[in-house]
């Protein structure tokens, strides 16, 4: 238990630099540089230009079709990361019982694909 | 162990800290992105008590997955938001309910965790005693032990999948597509004719 959070403790020092950074360099650029703000200053340039409408549209429906097929086949790739870990102590039965996991999933990745669902037209 | 509790202490902080700003925050993205903080802290929470597999699936799945979902929803919806803070208060009660609820279950466990002082031997497969990794853990039970569970986890991802199809999807017949079959096996005197043209006389 110690040992696996002492194994996690870079990760904690980088989260920490993480913030301390993100912190750190926008007050940093809030203090040490002169501020004289003016109307055009302050004003969209460039390519920029005051927003039209509001950003929130109804889009078509289908990235959200992709969204979910997205997601089902990342649970069906978390199922396998402990398979495989433990695949030596599981045995035959272990091996085929996630065969059977996947085929049952194969069978409606054919259904998305035999409909059509992955094509974007 | 000082470290560990200051970590505890800050991702708890940030957990809470973020969840009050999911319900509060006026746009309902920022909301969405206070989830994904959210989210993050409770990873840490969890390798905290030692459940890497969780932390990382948390991270895996949640942050990359779900709250992606959640966006296309927020931006799909249309929202407005004067309507969206008219019905705020009206749900307090129901919500109260529910985390009251919760807070009961908790209750409860905490409860019988300290009446029965032996119920970590009452477990199917404690960790602590098997000297294993945390996903080895759960791999050497979920694939062998609780296979029909597993089997059923499949069986939701298909119905999942297919409930998505029906619902979303739709033929657009007016969508030209190429087909490289058709292109390929096209002959050229399906549509080619060839003609004399006698000179002088025009086509």
């Amino acid at each position: 238990m110690e040992n696996l959070l002492v194994e996690y403790l870079p990760i904690l020092i980088f989260i920490g630099l993480a913030v301390g950074l993100a912190v750190i360099i926008p007050i940093a650029s809030l203090i040490i540089v002169p501020q004289k703000p003016d109307a055009e200053k302050l004003s969209a340039y460039e390519c920029g230009f005051d927003a039209f409408e509001d950003a929130r549209i109804k889009f078509d429906v289908r990235f959200y079709l992709v969204a979910i097929l997205f997601i089902i086949f990342d649970l069906e790739v978390a199922f396998l990361f402990p398979w495989a870990v433990s695949l030596g102590t599981i045995g035959v039965f272990g091996f085929w019982s996630m065969v059977v996991f996947l085929g049952i999933l194969t069978v409606g990745f054919i259904y998305e694909w035999r409909k059509g669902a992955l094509e974007w037209e | 162990m000082i470290i560990q509790g200051l970590a505890f202490y800050m991702f708890a902080a940030i957990t809470v800290a973020a969840g009050v700003m999911v319900i509060s925050a006026r746009n309902p993205v920022h909301s969405v992105l206070f989830l994904i903080l959210a989210f993050f802290n409770s990873a840490g929470l969890f390798v905290l008590m030692g459940a890497e597999f969780l932390a990382m699936i948390l991270v895996v799945v949640y942050v990359g997955a779900v709250a992606v979902l959640f966006m296309f929803v927020v931006m799909m919806l249309d929202i407005s938001l004067a309507e969206m803070r008219a019905g705020f208060l009206q749900y307090l009660p129901l919500g109260a309910m529910i985390g009251f609820v919760l807070v009961m279950e908790l209750g409860i466990i905490g409860g019988s965790w300290v009446i029965a002082d032996n119920v970590d031997k009452n477990f199917v497969a404690p960790i602590v005693a098997m000297k294993t990794t945390n996903t080895e853990a759960l791999g050497n039970m979920l694939y062998t032990h609780y296979v029909y569970y597993f089997q059923a986890a499949g069986m939701i991802l298909l119905v999942a999948m297919i409930g998505a199809i029906v619902l979303t999807h739709r033929k657009r017949p007016d969508a030209r597509k190429q087909n490289i079959g058709d292109q390929v096996s096209r002959h050229p005197s399906d549509t080619l004719e060839i003609k004399k043209v006698s000179s002088g006389s025009g086509v």
